[in-house]
């Protein structure tokens, strides 16, 4: 596999570096590259927390920035951030009313973060996301992962945090966006973890690998590769059947690659889900498209609607300055 | 004898056969957990000098210490929080009864910390095992012990997982064995050898 790096042990720094010269604007790493964080903090402002494994940039370090994160802690690559990092966060960005932690739910990540939550001084709580809806949520599993629907938990809670609401509003503000964000992914190829040096899974040139996860584990069933159109009518309509939307819901649809697909094959997966919508009496009112929740360089994509309310929606408008989004600055 | 020669023989089995972890997660989880332990593994050999020095108790708690900060993942937590418990539950010179009582608390706490239990296809599923060998006590103990991780870790192929990330794929993780029951297994081989 041919990568842009220089050696496998320094590849995160130098990257987490390079990041943070090319955003020196609106971010600063902090020491030991634990987390990166905005440059300037609002005084009684919540502290939004974020991270997880690398690997999905821009999640969490490009969502840093006025309307979404304080903080994100970036672990090795597809492995959880550990607690002294997101300590280390919670000391340099909490301006006194409190830290909000945004997990995904993955037993490495829940128990680090946990861990941290417990090891804090200071008054924090915690959203778990679990927006894929690929693997069912019963007693005998982990529970359901948390994917692409976590940069909208981030982005409308980094909005009403900016507004000044307090800990608890925006804890039950981002449980609420969570149980009405639904997901579902599938993997045209593999991807490779510099470390490892081959793909995390094999996949045959005529495959497709649905319910993909984000760390280039398999996911739930391997078929023969289908049209944008099948595949968008399997992922869509599972989303839809979990979220049970009535007939003229508005909604938020992120269509995402997971960093292997070009933006053409993306619009084109629009296109196919729009058509879907309609069909269901579903009203896509905001988009957004691209590689925003990637795998390093798998090849795919996960389809996410969020039924949003019109306060949700107005919160999503407000102005938003990170390093992989921007509007209203 | 040194703790020294202990840590040193756990780490460099777990350095050593850092490929064949991350082969065995690459089947079943995301290909990170030999890469995970060698690191865990190569930050506590960087700090041996220091650990041999103080108690045992106080070696385990800074190991514990070491593997919640420097592993990440689940691994991470999972090991860091055994090795602080037995910092917590050992006496000084420990006896095989002692040992057990230990690594039942250890069990307890991952139980508590992860969710999961005995029969669920984790590291849990060779500690649990190990702990009753040590509780029987007797002759040879060190060798039966180390036969016991092994057999167990590689029992755990026989288990549908229902944890972590191997449980994503249900019936298909069938037939692999778990990698953190596998480290387990390798960690305790190398102290019973080394004893």
């Amino acid at each position: 596999m041919k990568k842009l790096i220089n050696h496998v042990d320094s590849v995160l720094a130098e990257s987490l570096d390079g990041f943070a010269a090319a955003h020196s604007d609106i971010l600063t790493l902090g020491a030991g590259r634990q987390f990166v964080r905005r440059r300037t903090l609002k005084q009684g402002k919540v502290a939004l927390i974020s991270g997880g494994g690398s690997g999905h940039e821009p999640l969490h370090i490009g969502f840093v920035g006025h309307g979404m994160l304080d903080a994100a802690c970036p672990g090795q690559i597809f492995t959880s951030p550990t607690p002294d990092q997101m300590l280390a966060a919670a000391e340099s960005v909490d301006t006194g009313a409190g830290v909000l932690f945004v997990v995904k739910n993955y037993s490495g990540d829940m128990m680090n973060f946990q861990m941290a939550a417990e090891m804090l001084d200071r008054e924090s709580d915690m959203v778990v996301i679990n927006d894929d809806v690929a693997v069912e949520n019963s007693t005998y599993t982990t529970g359901r992962r948390g994917v692409a629907g976590t940069l909208l938990v981030e982005r409308i809670v980094g909005a009403a945090a900016e507004l000044g609401e307090g800990l608890a509003h925006l804890k039950a503000l981002g449980d609420s966006v969570n149980r009405c964000t639904a997901s579902m992914g599938v993997a045209l190829s593999s991807c490779t973890v510099p470390a490892a040096g081959q793909p995390t899974f094999q996949i045959a040139a005529d495959e497709m690998e649905l319910g993909v996860g984000i760390h280039g584990e398999p996911g739930r069933r391997r078929v023969k590769m289908a049209s944008a159109d099948d595949i968008a009518a399997e992922l869509t309509g599972n989303v839809l059947k979990d979220l049970s939307l009535k007939r003229g819901q508005e909604v938020v649809l992120l269509v995402n690659g997971f960093g292997g697909t070009p933006l053409h094959e993306l619009y084109v997966m629009v296109n196919a889900v729009h058509r879907i919508l309609e069909g269901a009496g579903v009203n896509a009112v905001r988009h957004l498209t691209g590689s925003y929740v990637t795998s390093l360089e798998m090849a795919g994509c996960s389809i996410t609607v969020s039924a949003m309310d019109s306060s949700m929606l107005s919160l999503w408008d407000s102005p938003l300055h990170t390093a992989a989004l921007r509007w209203g600055i | 004898m040194t703790h020294k020669a202990l840590i040193q023989a756990a780490t460099q089995a777990l350095i050593d056969h850092a490929d064949e972890l991350t082969e065995l997660d690459r089947a079943i989880g995301d290909g990170d957990h030999g890469l995970n332990m060698r690191r865990g593994a190569q930050a506590i050999q960087a700090q041996i000098d220091q650990l041999d020095g103080p108690s045992l108790n106080d070696s385990l708690r800074s190991m514990g210490m070491i593997c919640m900060s420097s592993i990440g993942g689940s691994s991470g937590p999972v090991f860091g929080t055994l090795l602080i418990t037995l910092a917590k539950e050992l006496p000084t010179r420990p006896s095989s009864d002692d040992l057990a009582r230990a690594v039942g608390a250890g069990i307890k706490a991952l139980t508590r910390l992860g969710k999961a239990e005995v029969g669920q296809k984790t590291l849990l599923d060779v500690l649990d095992p190990v702990r009753r060998v040590l509780e029987q006590g007797g002759a040879g103990l060190g060798g039966r012990v180390r036969q016991c991780a092994l057999d167990s870790a590689n029992a755990t192929a026989h288990i549908e997982a229902t944890r972590g990330r191997a449980s994503f794929l249900r019936e298909r993780a069938r037939g692999h064995i778990d990698p953190g029951s596998r480290s387990m297994a390798l960690i305790i081989g190398a102290i019973c050898d080394t004893l």
